[in-house]
């Protein structure tokens, strides 16, 4: 059985929500970390509930009204996300509460909405669904993780449509404990600077993205979901290799089948290694674009990927701002996306017109 | 689609004890685990929990780490329990596609919260600082087995162990891995002790679940974690299994965040969804491991849920959280484990502190241990964001 | 009192992120909670702490808590009626 996506919303660094960014209109940064380009919220959410709502929970659930509208879905039949870190903003709230006032005068609202799994709750309040609702916390396996439960549903009609996103928020406590790790630039560079860059480290940033994915074909239909796969760890990249090729071919595809790559190439000169492996001995030749000099490096920004994956295949253009190398060939049909986080959690997505 | 998944490894650790053996010997003794806080730093000692009976350090030295590796309580946990279950069920000596699934809801709060100001300030406790995520005792515990073919972590509050056998249950029967050490962790933190305490929802007593009086829950902390393999692989290698993982359902309330719908309708829809998935009829439901948190909305909102699917046919009804105090994101693992142990019994465990009926229910819940022929056991675990997981298990 | 109202007014729209509400939409004699305002049970557990931090008081019982808030003016009275200090 095919699953298609039917629907997407999307809010990140790019002025994605809308039809801004594929009518020409990119956003770039010069700053530590890229912060979001935001809708008016109460376009979307009404005030009451929009009160206690947190940066992720605004985008979260925002976009997810987006992706249902787009596919025009009532109702989605299951709510599946996938977020590495969750509601940081309100966990940072409580912590500091919780330290400052050692344990006294603490309030509840924070709490509640530090669990992870809240954005999922609040789809499902304002949309009356009772359907299946998971919510996956595996790093940058987040949002792979929630995709293939999805097609699993659909795939056993246990789903018509299947409402399924990534996200995750910076706080600037977070991109201040994190920098410790030595994965972030040292120096201050423009976003669009990141690809030629030499220096180690990348830019992170945050966002979430939504689909519906569904087991029928509609009007809205952006292309197929023909699969996924995730290697962790793999020692060298050619390590990678037989897992590639079996997942090409279950779909009795090899590199020269595929028309466009989506890379996550992220400035990091150390992190390109396994990019060149993948561009080298599977396409040499085809189209490549990357993304994550538009809306970070973070855990789930593989969904930002899926997001632009789809919107490519459903108008037949790459966007300048993301295209490395255009062989302006006839028809966009067969998008790989690849992405890896650091070094340890690799993911491919292949994406099909239909 | 039609393969049976069976229970062919235990592993838990709570503060009723570490490891199978000494659970069961608890459980049969009407032994809770309740009690002062010995080994959280919080000015909340006095308040009835569940904490296990061990140090952040005698933890390490049980599963042979040290300080410099950063590993969280919730970890530390996981990886004990994760291992009982793994040697129960003898997966080291084979070559299957083997998946590790976890739930969780503090992930590595517990050190986060204790090391926070350093990880603002210096270098000190860089080590602790990728311990925080939920994903990294799941990690931690899939490289301590030898066994990272396929992993995922669920974080859907209270139900987010039973979710994740659930899901392993459904990966098994799709092909996508061969057999699966499923459950959950939690350690104890304070952030998770005073978000509670703001709720007003402790009880400053050992809880009592189902009664009238009932004031609140006692936190827990621990893991429990089970193996789930294929029938294909049982039968070819001749396995001995506990039972069988026959149903499961997840729904959500859509009502509040916190608080459930005062008919359960969430409660309702998960249970009907196992039985519906398990084939069975209520009829065939000889005990319920209730959610029973003994907060005044779950008890009384879980109970007419039941009466619902029901009727005046009730099976036997006990929460166990009476011995263990709510566990968070491992409740559905421990309480899985508990289950089981129950098929394998044929004995059911009471419900402790009980006196006086609920006036808007029906039913009282167990108050003794049990000899019975238990065939069909439902587990319900109720989560925060209303997430509501049954899972059944059976007698082979 | 009524100084204590409009405080307690104040209040509560920083405290419940109340931002499109003025202190003249505030009726300080109709319910809070359900009708009125409509404010709900996290909100209730919010007021809790506000009357502790701000003015010393302590409800235990969240049962207690609904006649203490049902309005601005029962809150006052409650206020006046404990810290006469």
């Amino acid at each position: 059985m095919s699953v298609f996506i039917n629907g997407t919303g999307c809010i990140s660094p790019q002025r994605s929500f809308d039809e801004s960014f594929f009518e020409g209109h990119s956003e770039n940064y010069t700053s530590d970390y890229l912060p979001c380009v935001l809708p008016v919220y109460k376009d979307y959410i009404n005030p009451v509930m929009l009160r206690r709502m947190s940066k992720i929970m605004k985008m979260g659930v925002t976009s997810a009204l987006i992706a249902l509208k787009d596919a025009a879905v009532e109702v989605p039949d299951a709510i599946i996300s996938g977020t590495a870190y969750g509601c940081i903003e309100d966990t940072e709230i409580f912590l500091n509460a919780i330290l400052e006032y050692n344990e006294t005068l603490l309030t509840p609202t924070a709490f509640i909405q530090s669990t992870h799994n809240t954005i999922n709750s609040m789809i499902a309040i304002i949309k009356k669904c009772t359907g299946y609702n998971f919510t996956y916390v595996h790093r940058s396996f987040s949002f792979e993780n929630a995709i293939l439960d999805g097609m699993i549903q659909l795939e056993n009609n246990e789903a018509r449509n299947v409402l399924v996103g990534g996200y995750d928020e910076l706080t600037t406590n977070q991109f201040n404990i994190y920098k410790r790790m030595h994965l972030w630039k040292y120096e201050i560079i423009n976003s669009l600077d990141l690809l030629a860059s030499t220096s180690p480290g990348t830019i992170t940033g945050q966002g979430s993205s939504f689909f519906i994915a569904s087991n029928e074909k509609s009007e809205t239909t952006y292309c197929e979901l023909k699969g996924l796969k995730t290697i962790f760890e793999p020692k060298e990249p050619d390590a990678m290799k037989s897992s590639l090729n079996e997942f090409l071919m279950k779909f009795n595809l090899t590199g020269a089948d595929i028309d466009l790559c989506i890379l996550g190439l992220n400035g990091d000169k150390e992190s390109n290694r396994w990019y060149n492996y993948v561009t080298e001995n599977y396409v040499p030749e085809q189209s490549l674009a990357a993304f994550k000099h538009l809306c970070g490096d973070y855990q789930t920004s593989s969904a930002f990927a899926f997001w632009l994956g789809a919107n490519i295949i459903k108008r037949q253009i790459i966007p300048d701002v993301s295209c490395l190398k255009n062989k302006n060939i006839e028809g966009i049909n067969n998008v790989l996306i690849y992405n890896h986080y650091n070094g340890t959690h690799h993911s491919f997505f292949l994406l099909s017109k239909c | 689609m039609s393969q049976k998944v069976f229970v062919t490894g235990l592993g838990i650790i709570s503060s009723i004890g570490k490891g199978v053996d000494e659970t069961l010997r608890a459980l049969k003794s009407k032994k809770s685990g309740i009690g002062q806080i010995h080994h959280l730093n919080t000015i909340h000692k006095g308040i009835p929990t569940g904490e296990t009976k061990f140090s952040d350090n005698e933890l390490k030295a049980m599963v042979g780490v040290s300080d410099i590796e950063g590993f969280s309580r919730t970890a530390l946990l996981g990886m004990i329990a994760a291992k009982e279950a793994f040697d129960d069920a003898g997966l080291s000596k084979t070559k299957h596609t083997t998946g590790i699934l976890s739930g969780t809801t503090n992930g590595g709060m517990d050190t986060t919260e204790a090391f926070y100001r350093d990880f603002l300030s210096n270098d000190s406790k860089n080590a602790y600082i990728t311990s925080h995520d939920c994903g990294d005792s799941t990690e931690r515990i899939a490289k301590y087995l030898n066994s990272t073919d396929y992993m995922t972590t669920i974080s859907t509050a209270c139900s987010s162990s039973a979710n994740s056998i659930m899901l392993a249950a459904r990966l098994i029967k799709n092909g996508i891995i061969d057999r699966a050490v499923a459950g959950g962790t939690d350690g104890l933190s304070k952030f998770t002790l005073n978000g509670f305490n703001t709720l007003l929802i402790l009880d400053k007593e050992p809880c009592k679940p189902f009664d009238d009086n009932r004031k609140g829950l006692n936190l827990g902390e621990g893991a429990g974690y089970i193996v789930l393999e294929s029938e294909d692989i049982v039968n070819s290698e001749n396995k001995l299994v506990y039972c069988e993982l026959k149903g499961y359902g997840n729904a959500n309330d859509a009502f509040h965040q916190t608080a459930s719908s005062p008919e359960g309708e969430g409660a309702v829809l998960a249970m009907r969804k196992a039985l519906a998935n398990s084939g069975l009829c209520p009829e065939d439901i000889d005990y319920i491991n209730a959610h029973g948190t003994a907060t005044a909305n779950n008890d009384v909102s879980e109970g007419k849920a039941i009466e619902t699917i029901f009727g005046w046919e009730l099976p036997l009804v006990s929460s166990t959280k009476s011995y263990t105090g709510h566990t968070l994101g491992a409740s559905g693992g421990i309480e899985a484990v508990i289950s089981a142990l129950s098929i394998k019994e044929q004995m059911l465990f009471p419900n402790l502190n009980f006196k006086n009926r609920i006036k808007e229910l029906n039913f009282s819940p167990l108050t003794e241990i049990v000899e019975y022929n238990i065939r069909n056991i439902i587990s319900n675990s109720f989560g925060f964001g209303g997430n509501n997981t049954s899972l059944i298990f059976s007698k082979c | 009192m009524d100084e204590l109202i409009n405080k307690l007014k104040s209040e509560i729209i920083e405290v419940l992120k109340l931002e499109d509400i003025e202190h003249d939409d505030i009726d300080a004699e109709a319910p809070l909670f359900q009708e009125g305002l409509g404010l709900d049970s996290i909100d209730a557990l919010e007021l809790i702490v506000l009357l502790e931090k701000n003015y010393g008081l302590r409800i235990e019982d969240s049962k207690d808590g609904r006649k203490v808030f049902f309005s601005v003016k029962s809150l006052a009275e409650y206020i006046r009626l404990h810290n006469k200090g």
